[in-house]
């Protein structure tokens, strides 16, 4: 399935039509906030339709992950092609866009978050021109994360996130801004340098055969990278189960775990999202954090599956200690804004653990988590913006009653609370439990997923602690003449409540898209590492 | 009237409130006197509805479980392996249609009785909303034919006693009650969780049928028969939260800060009751050792609970560690295995309970009333010793108030007697069956109990005088929306509903409607064959009737005797029996266990926790950073200065990063090795010691020094402009240098190629 516009495929659209607006926005007059603001609304409203188109295009049981058949929308183009000279084969990086079951629902995510994003920096005074470049530039990064399917152009657009991330938090955000941004920035980068040299040696691995010349070249290609068959004997990678691939596997995996972020590498995200203008927030948290496991799920899994199974007990003890930790911690917090984001850390150990469940049920809940989690920490961050915007202050102890005063705002809050504390009948239940449900399922990880189960306990005691906190009990003279939600702010948090509902009911309407890319991943890992056995005895 | 069609119609049951909730939450405002009757008139609806569903069930297709499946879910093929998916379902068996009438019967009257009880509330609208919210998930519980569509609607009436219970959500004390319900539910309901994960791992299914059916084929959870035991127990660990058994009850007596009508409904007659319906759900593939669990626990709890309404002074706090008692009751009564006493008393105890809480609903009501006519705003209108000589203000309450009182007691020619007295029996023959003789001796005693403290109640409330002369003449009878359910409910506490023979219920429809299933687990672990309990009750049946009219009659006598005759001093009595009393008055102190245990000590855990993540895990973080700026500046200082450290520094990490180098070439070096893998290797080796100078010097020297400078100058140009932009923005330094490390590796790799 190819979708063209004017010649140019729907990815390549989709994913730069951002930058077009971007280009757009810098040709305006300083001044004009309205045009600058409308155009970015528009770039991403487009971008929301073609997601759509994408959905609804959609062939539900093309499999993909390692299969260019199983792959749709497919865009391949030579980008980078040096000849090559006596010693050495030739550099060849494509451009090559795709997506599968395991891309689509990111894809959409991000159409979605970016918009949402724009409506709730609405009232941005401070440099907007400057500020909507930005976002557009960040918009283009994260959807190319996504469609890429060749390891150099995923790590270009990987890079080209991070520097508009970086002054959006560093010139945008709280009293704090440089410090959150330099350790965001630094620390991310610290991941792309192992990701960078695990992707080398990748390379170096991996032969295939030029159709057209018939040379044997290195590839950056991804589904070559998936093939045991291509990798060179005797190169860097070659074999199964070597110490080589357990150091790239790790490398990549430092490189994703940073940014999903796994403890202990996640003290940058508390910061980042308390400095962080709300929009940025909501896209950091809603998109961000899904690319480091997405990118687990995209490379380490199918490229190392005998990795991908080796390492999957400590996985799921980092996974459960996410869920743990981060409740606990989060339970702790004073800062409205602190505790959803280490909410965010403990939400995002549940796609953990249904990764390392390696089967159907667990691969489509973290996935699914993925998404949801997405949806749901967007609302929780938009509603902390929401209140932060009319008192200026974000701790918890000041607020209460506010259920009487902000009537609206308290029942949008409450879906978006209970979604992130999984009550079924809305979408964070759906995935919690079948990622808990697939990974009980795997034997080995058994009781890591047992004592996980605690989490559920603790997230329900400090959702409903900070409810009571904020929103129940006598409303506190100095905020009784706080202004309920204004409909442009009903309008960003709406869609996704809309959602979360809607997903929690009916969440085949997701998983149909999914299952057969995911099942098929679940394959090459199990297959992969029953492979690995054979050899290794 | 098929089966389609019932299914059907239970649909239309289950629905139509949800239509109410929906309607009601967003245009409540609009619609006049909000809405209050159409969700009543919709949930009379959905009574007609389910009654027809009864009879038709008990008429035509009594022998016949009715169900039908959707696959909601599809997982599709794994490799090499079976579809996977989920499949939702609805079932109707006898017990789903008794459930569905007593349901709705209880929502819509409790619907009328609001309609008098809440008149003037602030959230009127809404709490007709929430009403419907929750009898919608409750009929999800009854007509679920699989765990997992069972896990939702358990979930969904936690949300919605969780708003209801939080109606007046300005008393911080209702907010309180309100997230310990939920939380505290939390705790049984992720051991059911964890049981149907067990299930589906064996199964890969939830239907109730097919892991049944599995179990009967022989195969296990685990492999394993203890597991069995363990999967039944932790389905079982959702009644305790939801049916308040010990450990966790705790929630339920501070549920009562909700709205009266909502206890009757939610919080005495039908949700807490969803435990023991689920029990009987379950109950074929409960082991032996796993009913003993149930039986043990439901006695203790019966026998806690008993004593702690004995002391307490709020008519409702009275009525609820009274209701936490009876579900004891019910689920001891199908632990030891008399299934269809349990799910009996499950059903006379909605009627009369709900009726309980209705009838101290309309006394609260009208104390509420006249203390506001008398200005008195401290007097407590639920203090039991504030009352008194109610009687002839408020009859039709007092009457049937008695009713009520007379059928939890155990008094003949009630529903509670026959449904009571089977639970009896049923203790009784399990003692005789299995040696467990404390069960049968805990519930007669709480039989005794029982009776005590309801007369003690009904006395306190009704008989006597009145405690303050004043305000007697304002108290009145409440109005007929109240009164006709208090009616209603009284005339179904009595036996003849349930048997024409007053003494025994085995003749009657429901003992016809509601078997026993026939265990699945293997036999070796299975309880009492059904026949078998049946005939040993049989021929306890008479005895064990006669000992509980005894011990009803002596506990109503002591009512009588302590606190109308006051021949007994209760005060007197209880400063003699001081510790106990203490105890009991504090329940048990299980409350401030809890606290201090649990809260507090997740509280201080969390706290510790975050200190550790803000100073230690991110102490490191930044303490690197930390270093790293120190050693830049140390390392510059001695460059600058020429010293001879600061040459042995580049010496000693030039040496360092070639040995690094070496190392990795060689690791990376395959066994049998061409030419161009060599290179390879070499590449490997060359880009890793530079890039660890790179790193050791050029990271940690600055690049203010001349000769770093000379070094990187043509990496420095390549990327002048992305550093020059970063320079500007920066405080700090460090970020330049891994982009510089960065940078430089691209362009040692694009060099080498």
């Amino acid at each position: 399935m190819t979708i063209q516009i004017l010649g140019l495929g729907i990815l390549s659209w989709i994913t730069f039509i951002p930058l077009l607006g971007m280009v757009a926005v810098l040709c305006m007059p300083k001044h004009a906030h309205v045009a600058m603001k409308w155009t970015a609304a528009v770039v991403t409203l487009v971008q929301v339709i073609l997601a759509a188109v994408i959905y609804f295009n959609f062939n539900p049981t093309l499999s993909g992950i390692n299969t260019l058949d199983g792959m749709q929308f497919v865009e391949r183009l030579t980008w980078i092609d040096l000849q090559s000279n006596t010693s050495f084969g030739r550099i060849h990086i494509e451009y090559f866009l795709g997506i599968d079951g395991l891309s689509m629902p990111m894809v959409l995510l991000t159409a979605l978050i970016s918009f949402i994003a724009v409506f709730a920096s609405w009232n941005i005074d401070k440099a907007l021109k400057g500020y909507i470049a930005m976002l557009l530039l960040l918009d283009t990064g994260m959807m190319g994360v996504f469609v890429a399917l060749d390891f150099f152009l995923f790590y270009v657009f990987w890079e080209v996130m991070l520097l508009p991330m970086y002054f959006l938090i560093g010139i945008w955000g709280g009293p704090r801004r440089e410090y959150a941004a330099i350790k965001f920035f630094l620390y991310t980068l610290a991941g792309s340098v192992l990701m960078l040299l695990a992707m080398l040696a990748l390379y170096f691995s991996v032969v295939v055969v030029d159709p057209a010349t018939g040379e044997k070249i290195h590839t950056f290609n991804m589904l070559a990278m998936m093939n045991p068959a291509n990798y060179e004997p005797n190169s860097l990678l070659a074999g199964i189960g070597t110490t080589m691939r357990a150091i790239a596997y790790l490398a990549l995996f430092i490189g994703f775990a940073i940014k999903v972020p796994i403890f202990p590498f996640h003290t940058w995200l508390p910061d980042a999202h308390v400095e962080a203008p709300t929009a940025i927030s909501v896209i950091l948290a809603g998109v961000l954090l899904k690319m480091g496991t997405y990118g687990l799920l995209r490379i380490s899994y199918p490229m190392f599956p005998e990795m991908a199974q080796q390492y999957v007990v400590p996985l799921a003890i980092l996974a459960a200690i996410n869920i743990i930790y981060g409740a606990l911690c989060a339970m702790a917090q004073r800062d409205f804004k602190k505790l959803i984001a280490y909410s965010s850390i403990s939400h995002m150990g549940i796609v953990l653990l249904g990764m390392c469940a390696l089967n159907s049920q667990g691969m489509v809940g973290a996935v699914l988590q993925m998404f949801n989690h997405g949806t749901i920490t967007a609302m929780l961050f938009l509603i902390v913006g929401v209140l932060y915007d009319r008192a200026h202050i974000r701790d918890l102890d000041a607020f209460g009653g506010l259920a009487l005063t902000m009537p609206k705002y308290t029942g949008v809050t409450t879906v978006a609370f209970f979604a992130a504390l999984g009550l079924p009948g809305l979408s964070g239940f759906i995935s919690e439990a079948f990622s808990f449900l697939g990974a009980f399922q795997n034997e080995s990880i058994r009781l890591i997923t047992i004592i996980s189960t605690v989490g559920i306990i603790l997230t329900a005691a400090y959702m409903l602690w900070t409810l009571q906190r904020v929103f129940l009990g006598h409303p506190h003279e100095k905020w009784r003449s706080l202004p309920d939600v204004s409909p442009r702010e009903l309008f960003t948090l709406v869609p996704l409540a809309v959602i979360v509902i809607v997903l929690g009911i009916y969440p085949s309407l997701m998983i149909n898209f999914m299952a057969s890319s995911l099942n098929h991943l679940v394959d090459i890992v199990v297959r992969g590492s029953i492979h690995t056995t054979v050899l290794q005895f | 009237m098929t089966p389609d069609t019932l299914i059907l119609l239970s649909l239309f049951v289950w629905f139509l409130p949800l239509g109410n909730f929906v309607l009601l939450i967003f245009f409540h405002r609009r619609i006049p006197r909000n809405g209050d009757w159409i969700a009543t008139s919709v949930v009379f609806g959905t009574l007609v509805l389910a009654s027809i569903i009864l009879v038709s069930k008990f008429m035509l297709y009594q022998a016949d479980i009715i169900q039908t499946n959707v696959r909601w879910i599809d997982f599709k093929v794994l490799h090499g392996g079976s579809p996977l998916g989920v499949e939702l379902g609805i079932l109707i068996d006898n017990v789903a249609a008794i459930m569905l009438t007593v349901v709705t019967l209880v929502s819509a009257l409790v619907h009328l009785f609001s309609i008098g009880y809440m008149r003037g509330d602030v959230r009127y609208g809404r709490y007709f909303a929430y009403l419907g919210l929750f009898t919608f998930s409750m009929q999800g519980i009854v007509l679920t034919n699989n765990f997992f569509l069972l896990y939702v609607a358990w979930e969904l009436v936690g949300l919605s006693s969780y708003l209801l219970i939080g109606h007046w959500f300005e008393k911080q004390s209702a907010s309180d009650a309100a997230k310990k319900a939920f939380v505290v539910n939390r705790f049984g309901d992720v051991g059911m969780f964890l049981g149907i994960l067990i299930l589906y791992a064996t199964f890969h299914s939830f239907r109730f049928d097919v892991v049944f059916n599995g179990i009967r084929s022989g195969i296990f959870p685990g492999g394993s028969e203890p597991w069995l035991t363990i999967a039944g127990v932790l389905i079982f660990c959702g009644a305790i939260g939801k049916s308040a058994q010990f450990p966790l009850h705790v929630w339920l007596p501070d549920a009562m800060e909700g709205p009266t009508p909502v206890s009757a409904l939610i919080h005495a007659a039908t949700m807490v009751a969803a435990g023991v319906y689920m029990v009987t759900r379950t109950f074929a593939m409960m082991t032996g050792d796993a009913l003993l669990v149930i039986a043990y626990t439901g006695a203790f709890t019966a026998f806690l609970a008993a004593t702690i309404a004995v002391v307490q002074t709020d008519i409702k706090k009275v009525l609820a560690y009274s209701t936490v008692s009876q579900l004891g009751y019910m689920i001891m009564g199908l632990g030891v295995g008399a299934y269809t006493a349990g799910f009996f008393h499950l059903t006379t105890h909605a009627m009369f309970k709900a009726g309980l809480f209705l009838g101290a609903g309309s006394v609260i009501h009208a104390m509420h009333y006249a203390l506001h006519h008398q200005g008195d705003h401290h007097t407590d209108p639920q203090d039991i010793r504030t009352m008194g000589g109610l009687k002839e203000k408020m009859p039709i309450t007092f009457w049937t108030f008695f009713i009520y009182t007379l059928a939890i007691s155990g008094v003949p020619f009630t529903s509670g007697f026959l449904s009571k007295d089977e639970i009896l029996a049923g203790t009784w023959a399990f003692a005789q069956l299995t040696g467990h003789t404390l069960i049968p001796i805990v519930a007669f005693s709480v039989a005794g109990l029982t009776a005590f403290y309801m007369f003690r109640l009904l006395i306190l409330t009704f008989l006597g005088n009145h405690a303050d002369d004043n305000r007697i003449q304002y108290i009145h009878e409440s109005p007929h929306v109240m009164t006709i359910p208090l009616i209603v409910f009284a005339t179904l506490s009595f036996f003849i509903f349930y048997s024409f023979n007053p003494f025994s219920a085995a003749g009657g429809w429901f003992a016809q409607l509601v078997k026993p299933p026939d265990f699945v687990v293997p036999s070796a672990m299975a309880a009492t064959s059904p026949a078998l309990f049946a005939e040993t009750v049989h021929n306890v049946h008479l005895p064990a009737m006669l000992l509980s009219i005894l011990v009803a009659g002596l506990g109503i006598l002591g009512a009588f005797t302590t606190y109308y005759w006051k021949k007994i001093d209760a005060n007197a009595l209880a400063q003699k029996l001081a510790p106990i009393y203490k105890v009991l008055l504090n329940k048990w102190y299980i409350d401030e266990i809890y606290e201090y245990v649990v809260v507090n000590g997740t509280k201080r855990v969390s706290t510790i926790l975050a200190w550790i993540d803000n100073t230690i895990v991110d102490g490191i973080v930044n303490g690197v950073a930390k270093l790293t700026v120190i050693l830049t500046h140390g390392v510059r200082h001695t460059w600058t200065t020429r010293s001879i450290p600061a040459l042995l520094y580049i010496v000693a990490s030039a040496l360092l990063s070639l040995y690094l180098g070496w190392e990795a070439m060689l690791t990376t070096l395959p066994e049998t090795s061409s030419p161009m893998t060599v290179i390879q290797s070499g590449i490997v080796g060359v880009v890793v010691s530079a890039l660890s100078f790179f790193l050791f010097y050029g990271g940690v020297g600055g690049f203010d020094a001349k000769i770093v400078d000379g070094l990187v100058n043509f990496v420095a140009t390549l990327s002048g402009v992305l550093g020059l932009l970063l320079r500007r923005i920066q405080t700090g330094k460090v970020q330049t240098y891994i982009l510089w490390a960065l940078i430089g590796v691209v362009v040692l790799f694009i060099w080498f190629r």
